[in-house]
């Protein structure tokens, strides 16, 4: 009796480290270089973190930059499944990338998790059970603000977003929850840096508020001419324009304005706390929403390959959908379509000492799913 | 849509238009003297843009920044022409275009290296912020519209150069009879350098310039550059006249055309297809342009007859 049990035990232990002898392939194709660099070095940096600090030797990461270019990303998805033979790919930050690289990998029967990236199309009808968002659903943070809205009594407001896959499902986000009237909606160029034609458009429209959403230097160049412009109006955006990448670069414009998000630096939990500390001592900068997406992208990955070897894609998917990890956001759990469940918080912008950051001032939903989900047969 | 909000509109193509003019006269002026096709002059702009932002963060002064915009453009263009571009003028156009991507390149991925790759912060000087109301009630913000009288004295400055003064003589001289003006004694390699340098120093105060209102980072010269050619395009290559006027057209139909396609579109589409039809038209408007100046004058509004 003894010895059989000795040799259950015996064989099962074997049976573990056979799951986890075999190492995970990773292949990260995020922006590192050109203009959106900033928010994929932060992706990296965050789950490289959480990998170095799990200790796990059997993941390796092979990490590629698509210079947030489509026809790049495509063609570097391409070699990771096919010459490198990657078991799980993740890192893409831009929805048009996504669009093209997503359905493709996850059709070849490779897992996807996105730090970021989180298109409608994805999270409906064209949602894939290989396929996890860590971040959110494009429109949460964009719903949240609408939510918020309705609470600070904004009847009339202005909303602007870039014309790609992600700024319109930011102004439909907006106006999903919002009650009040538009004064007007506007669809810029990607990438585009001036903003006196719309801020023209801004002050003769009689709005009573404004929403934009653009990511990056257009936030930037935006807040620095509408603190310029002379209009008066309460300025929201979702959190990615107010993100800690960019609001040194914004300066005094930015100070005091809202913004929504599913994470923030002051988040009080000890999960979070240790990573905003083990954060700034290992890349001298506080982390970014970006960063945190990283991380938990990472964390997650991780907590799956403790209970599954990723070869059985059943199994792993299981583990994966668990989301047996401790998230910094707090609260996450996966929905029926791979999408965050979570809290969405609103922050505004302060100044602490010289650095500018943003603190939670409320919460606007409270275990927020996101609007596509009925959509999603798998 | 009331005259106001069109008069503002008017102003900010024309300032739009004069900024780019500061890229486009600098890149003609080396097209047209030396019959090159600078592809890094947009990185130029984009190291006036970075030296202006650490200069001004350093010291608290945007004139110093400016100064430094324009003095380490300059020295980066000299430099550049010494080194690489030197070796390029009697290669063929292809050759010049790989050799200036891989600059591109090269600055880019330096710039990155040294500043890293989160944008700079660079900001209008107080006295300049904040609106200015002209007659007529119209409110237009002070920076705005030093820009364009910035630009203007630029513009009217570049045209005494070039017909005022020997150097000037030197350059319309070179535009015409490269060989001639050698064998009259005039040191060309100095005079390219000079020009080099010159069109550099134009770029990065227009890096510098508008950097203070949008964001100082590491590419921001890429989409710039696109535009001045097609700026020097219309306003036919070689041509500073020929870039303001280029540069002020492509400039009020970039801006007008995004305010007024959505709008004219919306008499035949409902109002979310017509913003959305309206600016993608409205983003093919300048190209759109151009074709146009092309089909009536294939050598551009002002230039050379080939």
């Amino acid at each position: 009796m003894k010895q059989t049990l000795l040799a259950a035990v015996a064989a099962l232990s074997l049976s573990v480290a056979a799951a986890s002898a075999e190492p995970v392939k990773v292949g990260m194709i995020t922006t590192l270089s050109g203009g959106g660099a900033g928010l994929g070095i932060d992706v990296r940096d965050g789950f490289m973190l959480a990998v170095k600090q799990s200790g796990n030797e059997d993941i390796e990461v092979i990490i590629e930059d698509d210079q947030r270019k489509p026809d790049v990303a495509v063609k570097l998805a391409d070699k990771l499944v096919q010459a490198e033979n990657v078991d799980v790919l993740t890192g893409l930050i831009w929805s048009n990338l996504a669009m093209a690289v997503i359905p493709s990998v996850t059709a070849q029967g490779k897992f996807y998790l996105s730090p970021n990236a989180g298109p409608s199309m994805l999270a409906g009808k064209g949602c894939h059970p290989n396929y996890f968002n860590v971040a959110w659903q494009n429109d949460n943070l964009h719903e949240a603000a609408g939510a918020f809205a309705n609470v600070e009594g904004y009847k009339n407001s202005f909303i602007l977003a870039p014309n790609y896959p992600a700024g319109k499902d930011a102004l439909t986000g907006y106006k999903r929850l919002y009650k009040g009237d538009l004064a007007g909606e506007l669809y810029t160029k990607l990438g585009q840096t001036d903003y006196a034609a719309e801020l023209a458009q801004i002050r003769a429209s009689g709005a009573d508020s404004v929403y934009f959403f653009l990511p990056g230097g257009m936030g930037i160049s935006f807040l620095k001419q509408y603190a310029g412009s002379g209009i008066d109006l309460p300025v929201d955006g979702p959190a990615i324009s107010f993100d800690q990448g960019i609001l040194q670069a914004v300066g005094d414009a930015a100070l005091g304005v809202r913004n929504t998000s599913q994470w923030s630096k002051d988040i009080n939990t000890p999960v979070n706390k240790s990573f905003v500390e083990s954060f700034q001592v290992e890349y001298g900068r506080l982390p970014s929403l970006y960063a945190s997406q990283g991380f938990d992208t990472a964390n997650l990955l991780l907590s799956a390959m403790a209970k599954a070897d990723v070869k059985d894609a059943d199994a792993f998917r299981e583990a994966l959908q668990e989301a047996d990890f401790k998230s910094t956001r707090g609260e996450f759990r996966f929905g029926p379509n791979n999408h965050p469940i979570q809290d969405i918080y609103v922050r505004e912008v302060i100044k602490e000492g010289d650095v500018f950051t943003n603190k939670i001032i409320g919460k606007a939903l409270n275990s927020h799913s996101d609007a596509y989900w009925s959509e999603c047969k798998m | 849509m009331s005259l106001i909000l069109l008069i503002e509109q008017i102003l900010n193509g024309l300032q739009f238009g004069i900024m780019l003019f500061l890229m486009a006269a600098g890149l003609t002026l080396i097209f047209g003297v030396m019959g090159l096709i600078n592809l890094a002059h947009g990185s130029l702009y984009m190291i006036g843009a970075f030296c202006a932002a650490a200069v001004a963060g350093a010291t608290g002064s945007f004139l110093l920044g400016l100064i430094a915009a324009l003095a380490g453009a300059a020295i980066a263009g000299a430099l550049v022409e010494l080194v690489v571009i030197r070796r390029l003028y009697t290669k063929d156009h292809l050759d010049q275009v790989l050799a200036t991507f891989a600059l591109i390149l090269i600055f880019s991925e330096g710039t990155r290296w040294l500043f890293g790759s989160f944008p700079l912060f660079l900001n209008i000087p107080d006295a300049l912020s904040g609106p200015v109301t002209l007659p007529g009630g119209i409110e237009y913000p002070l920076y705005r519209l030093t820009l364009i009288i910035v630009g203007l004295l630029v513009a009217a400055g570049l045209f005494l150069l070039i017909s005022r003064t020997r150097l000037g003589i030197q350059i319309r001289a070179g535009e015409n009879d490269r060989e001639m003006i050698a064998a009259l004694g005039v040191d060309i390699a100095k005079l390219y350098t000079i020009v080099f340098a010159l069109g550099a120093a134009l770029a990065g105060l227009a890096g510098a310039l508008v950097g203070a209102i949008q964001s100082v980072q590491v590419g921001m010269g890429e989409p710039v550059l696109i535009l001045a050619f097609v700026v020097i395009v219309i306003g036919g290559i070689g041509s500073i006249k020929g870039a303001l006027i280029g540069a002020i057209l492509v400039g009020l139909t970039d801006t007008l055309g995004g305010i007024f396609l959505p709008e004219l579109m919306k008499l035949f589409f409902s109002p979310a297809t017509a913003t959305s039809v309206g600016s993608s038209i409205a983003s093919m408007s300048i190209y759109i342009l151009m074709a146009a100046v092309l089909v009536l004058r294939p050598t551009g509004l002002f230039g050379a007859r080939a």
